[in-house]
């Protein structure tokens, strides 16, 4: 009999369905195993926006979603021994872990023990100018740009070290996301560095859990072609994690979705780019020489996960302030729509000509084809003449008032433009761009602390 | 037999990813016998051809033949990525339907899965 541990996902990205956790923890009260709940909410630009909230208030900064995830399920998890690993932190894991404090209170339950992970923030420790002259893996310009948000992606060995301190709960900020998952291996399985196949499928593991019901049946019907059974209660993925590193992969009881061969393909190379080196700071993880089998109904036998030497260097994303972007849209439906449509497009690109606005203007026709075609750009797909078009325009400003001037000029073609336009919208939204980096283990790791709260 | 040309929709499912400016796309056969027809036609000369208008530079292609799947890695291709790009589709999630639209293969019926839709096309 191996030694089985559980890591079940329930959120996978800032904002996902608040409520899919409850029948995972409803399945985990009946299992004596090591259970762990994993939430994965944090997204690359999601950070910055996080910073700017810590900027106003120091106590902010965390993922606005926290009491929405947690609240449901902190009593279940501390009654039952189900332990919590999260990236909800974002810029702010030592607000979060209060925040939770607090919630634990409100709700008159016993005070979990919180490990909190803090050294992901390199404008703590390194200057504008070293992270500027830091080796860029991809990514913009940053020189004349005010940087908002500099973090490096930290491992899973912060995570099995705060449980190692005996913690109940444990809160980073910017760490890999499927290190959430390997974090709890390497602390049950007392992994070493140089078990490097098992941390292989432990990140392999983590990386199909990571985005949630991704793996489950969501993000993946096409009716008729790949049919998804009740997809509107759709189960978030239980891990079924076994000694050797082979790991079932399965979904709560009595929940909608589909765990096949097929779901996991798909999200096994979901933000893969070579199989061979999936790099993450614990190992190189290789999935090339994967074998899935189905072990009965919404299950599957994921094994022959692989690992190589990790990375010399880490990953960080920066982030700076990146102008307005302005996007707006008006519908032509009926005779001749098409033609109205284009005339319309038209018609702003030489307003903005007129008006001078410098820069990039992106003209869409939503009806035909706008996700891969450009409105200049001829479609592959049968466009009738008659029919429901919506145009839409984008543009990225270094002013507010600049993008919101191009998205008057849409508004004026209700009385301006071609016959029977309707529907306008438009926004303006700050924008922030990000580039990645490559730093040194050697300046990150001294900063790298477990805080127990 | 009947061959038509049809949407490698017909045999293969994919999923497509982000990260920064690059895409990537993975096709995966439905069947066991639609994994050697992607490997031999889902060259990464004809993806590029099919993302070539939204700026992709290069194609790079992982074989994974346990899976019956290939992975695309089409770089440039996301208009600046997901923090810059003008797209209404900033992530390129949907670019995974452009390449099952796009790509064209000769098709016979016993390739297709049971009870595929494209088994009307053979009718008659």
């Amino acid at each position: 009999m191996q030694n089985k541990v559980f890591i079940g996902c329930g959120a996978g990205f800032s904002g996902d369905r608040f409520d899919a956790s409850i029948p995972i923890v409803k399945e985990f009260k009946d299992i004596n195993e090591p259970r762990y709940l994993m939430f994965e909410v944090l997204a690359e630009r999601t950070l910055a926006i996080a910073q700017q909230y810590r900027l106003k208030n120091p106590e902010e900064g965390y993922s606005p979603f926290l009491d929405s995830y947690i609240t449901p399920i902190i009593d279940d998890c501390l009654e039952n021994n189900i332990k919590i690993i999260s990236n909800i932190g974002a810029a702010n894991p030592l607000g979060a872990a209060k925040r939770i404090l607090k919630i634990a209170k409100e709700q008159k339950i016993r005070k979990p023990k919180i490990g909190v992970v803090v050294g992901d923030d390199l404008l703590h420790y390194m200057s504008n100018d070293e992270i500027l002259e830091s080796p860029t893996m991809e990514g913009l310009d940053f020189s004349n740009n005010q940087i908002t948000a500099a973090n490096v992606y930290l491992g899973a060995k912060p995570i099995a070290n705060a449980l190692e301190k005996g913690a109940d709960i444990v809160i980073v900020g910017r760490t890999v996301d499927s290190a959430l998952a390997l974090g709890p291996l390497i602390y049950e399985y007392k992994w070493k560095n140089e078990d490097l196949d098992l941390l292989g499928s432990g990140t392999i593991c983590g990386h199909l859990l990571e985005c949630g019901a991704q793996v489950t049946g969501a993000y993946f019907a096409d009716p008729g072609f790949k049919d998804v059974p009740n997809l509107a209660k759709v189960g978030f993925p239980i891990a079924e994690f076994h000694e050797d590193g082979s790991f079932v992969i399965t979904k709560p009881k009595d929940t909608g979705g589909l765990v096949s061969k097929a779901t996991i393909t798909e999200q096994l190379l979901y933000e893969t780019h070579d199989p061979s080196n999936y790099l993450v700071p614990d190992v190189t993880a290789d999935m090339s020489q994967l074998i899935l089998e189905n072990c009965g109904e919404n299950r599957i036998l994921v094994k022959g996960g692989k690992g190589k030497k990790a990375p010399q260097r880490l990953k960080a994303t920066i982030c700076c302030d990146n102008g307005y972007m302005g996007e707006a849209e008006i519908s032509y439906a009926g005779p001749n729509a098409l033609a109205r449509a284009k005339l319309a497009g038209e018609v702003i690109s030489e307003r903005i000509q007129i008006l001078g606005l410098q820069g990039q203007l992106r003209v869409e026709i939503i009806g035909a084809g706008s996700v891969h075609f450009s409105m200049d750009e001829t479609s592959s797909y049968e466009l009738p003449d008659d029919g429901d078009y919506r145009v839409r325009t984008s543009a990225i400003y270094p002013k507010r008032y600049q993008a919101q001037q191009m998205v008057d000029e849409v508004m004026s073609l209700y009385c301006c433009g071609p016959a029977a336009g309707g529907g306008g919208r438009g926004y303006v939204t700050p924008q922030s761009s990000t580039a990645s980096i490559l730093v040194s283990r050697e300046v990150v790791s001294p900063n790298v602390q477990i805080k127990i709260l | 037999m009947i061959t038509l040309n049809l949407p490698v929709h017909s045999i293969a499912h994919a999923r497509a990813g982000d990260k920064g400016d690059v895409s990537n796309i993975s096709l995966i056969a439905y069947l066991d016998s639609g994994w050697p027809i992607i490997e031999e036609l889902a060259t990464k000369e004809k993806v590029f051809e099919i993302f070539k208008h939204m700026g992709a530079t290069k194609v790079d292609r992982y074989e994974l033949p346990n899976l019956k799947a290939l992975n695309f890695v089409i770089h440039s291709a996301l208009g600046g990525g997901v923090n810059s790009s003008l797209r209404l589709d900033r992530h390129g999630k949907t670019l995974s339907s452009h390449l099952l639209h796009e790509l064209i293969i000769p098709i016979n019926r016993e390739l297709l899965p049971a009870n595929s839709p494209y088994l009307n096309k053979f009718k008659d």
